[in-house]
């Protein structure tokens, strides 16, 4: 059974992150934890990103604005509600409707590929000042002070239904990890229904997919919201994580660490982003620790090395040495065999 | 009266300072279609350059005028040489590329100078008074600047060798190349001189702002913006995009404060984008640069 690139795969995978979140708890420490939960709020950034960009061919460069958008929907709707459960819905909803109405604007006016990823990309640094210039008194939603700079608390989450019965961090890990997980299977199932197809389709020709009936248009912009909507569920878990949003969630570093996630662990995977994700995070961290090499010094490089010279990515690039390798056993095996047929009738 | 000169004046100097922040990345931009996103990092290294050379004594308006164009220059021809002419052809390859660069420079200038500002240097030129209302005369001398610019920019496509030849190249490239002009060194010539100009602005800005390593994050999202609204016409694409932009930034600023205006000029550049995708010379001015 080939298990790369089909939903089995995405299954087994899954497989695999139940054992590790049930592993967890007794293989790390407490603190690295909660670490994790806030890395699990940025793969599914990543995991987001890799939809839109690896599948549906949209590079889309400010996805950390939904992600932003999410973690501050979530703490606002939360402060305002006194609960978490509603919350998230509302910030995975906000989040995709702000993709919608942004994704008219561009899909609409057929914007190329360049023009889309610079003006997401500015759409997250306009949100980033706008966001910094809120602190006082006067901006506030519902009781929720925006806090400008500083940011704004983000609650815990809680039971549904009993806010006063909040999660403790590793209850919050094990709900993560199942948001997580819960993402990956459904972007893996999206990409085998006849939307995920028709998408995947547009990535490789949007004129050829138009001729053949379908409205492009209306296909890139349903990814768009459904991978900014997975966008917000990070950002939610983010900040529960974090306990708090600042603006820097819209700032040019966070959007450029979701694309060096992607392009490391491989754009044409929704598993190597996730992968890479949580690898690349824990050694940036541990090079924050040293004074010798500056974080944005390393990851610059390893992007520009990285397009210039593994442009696949981590994963793709294994895998295909993999096949290849198999492929080679393959035609060895067939060869000696049709040697030995020769060799019996001779 | 007075009132109505000031704000007039304001706005104009949101249009200038737009137009100046924008020039070395359209100049990139329309004459190879790369999107320069180290472009806010140019502007950064140019401030650094002033700062750095009037410290060690360097005549300013020597720093501003000359020093910063010819390093940012320099850095922009190696930065061409060893990394986008690899890359022609492969648009999105190259946004990543210059995205990771523009990391990089963040990362090896705050191992050189730190993370905080540093120390700055005031504008070397009093103020204006307008009956009652005062405005900085360096602001006045930045329209200048920018007007003189433009003016030269203009002068130099129109009228000098290399200005026919890049124009050839801009709008056809292989044919250019058939009859016998190199592209690529053209392409290495324009991406330093796109370099130059931004590192002239950002020297020219740095007495207004001070310097910090991650400075070029309040340029580039405008710089962006403008451009991409202006089309792929150098003068008439920035000049237009900056007056339209640099006007409701001007006025929707004065209405509601600064918070606001940012946002009204990204709306107003969406909604632009919405009904000219190939931006304000995509569809007016077809024949111009």
């Amino acid at each position: 059974m080939r298990l790369y690139g089909t939903f089995n795969g995405t299954l087994v995978t899954a497989g695999l992150a139940i054992i590790f979140t049930l592993l967890a708890p007794s293989i790390f420490q407490f603190f690295t934890i909660i670490t994790l939960t806030q890395v699990i709020g940025l793969s599914i950034l990543t995991l987001s990103l890799a939809l839109v960009w690896g599948f549906g061919g949209v590079l889309c460069f400010g996805q950390s604005a939904f992600f932003g958008i999410g973690a501050y929907a979530y703490s606002v709707a939360a402060v305002n509600f006194g609960g978490s459960t509603g919350a998230i819905f509302v910030a995975i909803f906000v989040a995709a409707a702000f993709a919608i109405i942004l994704g008219y604007f561009v899909f609409f006016g057929r914007v190329s590929d360049v023009y889309l990823a610079v003006i997401t990309l500015t759409v997250s640094l306009i949100l980033y000042s706008l966001m910094r210039r809120t602190s006082g008194p006067e901006y506030k939603i519902g009781s929720a002070l925006l806090g400008g700079f500083n940011g704004t608390g983000s609650p815990p989450l809680n039971m549904p239904g009993n806010a006063s019965a909040m999660l403790f961090p590793m209850q919050t890990f094990y709900v993560s990890m199942a948001f997580l997980i819960v993402a990956y299977v459904f972007s893996g199932w999206l990409i085998t229904t006849k939307f995920g197809r028709v998408c995947i389709s547009i990535r490789e020709n949007e004129v050829r997919t138009s001729l053949l009936g379908y409205d492009t248009r209306l296909y890139k912009i349903g990814i768009f919201g459904i991978s900014a909507g997975i966008a917000g569920l990070g950002g939610v878990l983010f900040c529960v994580g974090v306990t708090r949003v600042t603006p820097d969630v819209f700032s040019l570093g966070q959007s450029a660490l979701a694309i060096i996630w992607v392009i490391v662990g491989g754009r044409a995977t929704l598993i190597g982003p996730v992968l890479a994700t949580f690898v690349l995070y824990f050694l940036t961290a541990s090079l924050g620790s040293q004074q010798l090499l500056n974080a944005n010094l390393v990851l610059g490089s390893i992007l520009v090395v990285f397009v210039l010279l593994v442009p696949n990515g981590v994963v793709p690039t294994f895998s295909k040495l993999f096949e290849k390798r198999r492929a080679k056993r393959y035609s060895r095996l067939k060869e000696h065999r049709i040697k030995m047929r020769k060799h019996r009738s001779a | 009266m007075d009132l109505f000169f000031s704000l007039a004046l304001q706005i104009i100097y949101g249009v200038a300072n737009l137009a100046l922040i924008s020039l070395g990345l359209a100049i990139v931009f329309g004459m190879m279609r790369v999107i320069n996103l180290a472009h806010g990092e140019f502007l950064m290294l140019g401030g650094y350059t002033v700062v750095v050379a009037t410290n060690n004594g360097v005549n300013i308006w020597f720093a501003m005028l000359v020093l910063a164009p010819l390093v940012v220059g320099i850095i922009g021809l190696i930065v061409e040489r060893c990394l986008i002419q690899w890359l022609y052809g492969r648009m999105i390859d190259t946004l990543l590329a210059t995205w990771g660069l523009s990391l990089l420079f963040i990362g090896i200038i705050t191992s050189i100078f730190g993370a905080s500002t540093t120390t700055v240097i005031s504008p070397p030129l009093g103020v204006v008074k307008i009956g009652e209302y005062t405005s900085s005369g360096y602001e006045l001398f930045l329209i200048l600047v920018v007007i003189a610019l433009l003016i030269l920019v203009y002068l130099t496509l129109r009228l000098t060798s290399l200005g026919l030849v890049a124009r050839a190249t801009m709008q056809n490239a292989d044919m250019a190349a058939c009859l016998g002009i190199s592209t690529s060194r053209i392409y290495m010539l324009t991406f330093s001189l796109g370099a130059a100009v931004s590192g002239l602005a950002g020297g020219l800005l740095a007495p207004m702002t001070g310097v910090l390593p991650n400075i070029g994050v309040i340029y580039i999202a405008k710089a962006f913006i403008t451009v991409i609204s202006g089309g792929v016409a150098i003068l008439a694409g920035t000049t237009s995009a900056s007056i339209l932009l640099g006007g409701v930034n001007g006025v929707i600023s004065y209405v509601t404060g600064p918070t606001f205006g940012e946002v009204a000029l990204l709306f107003t550049a969406i909604i632009l984008l919405r009904l000219m995708p190939t931006g304000i010379t995509g569809r007016f001015f077809r024949k111009s640069q």
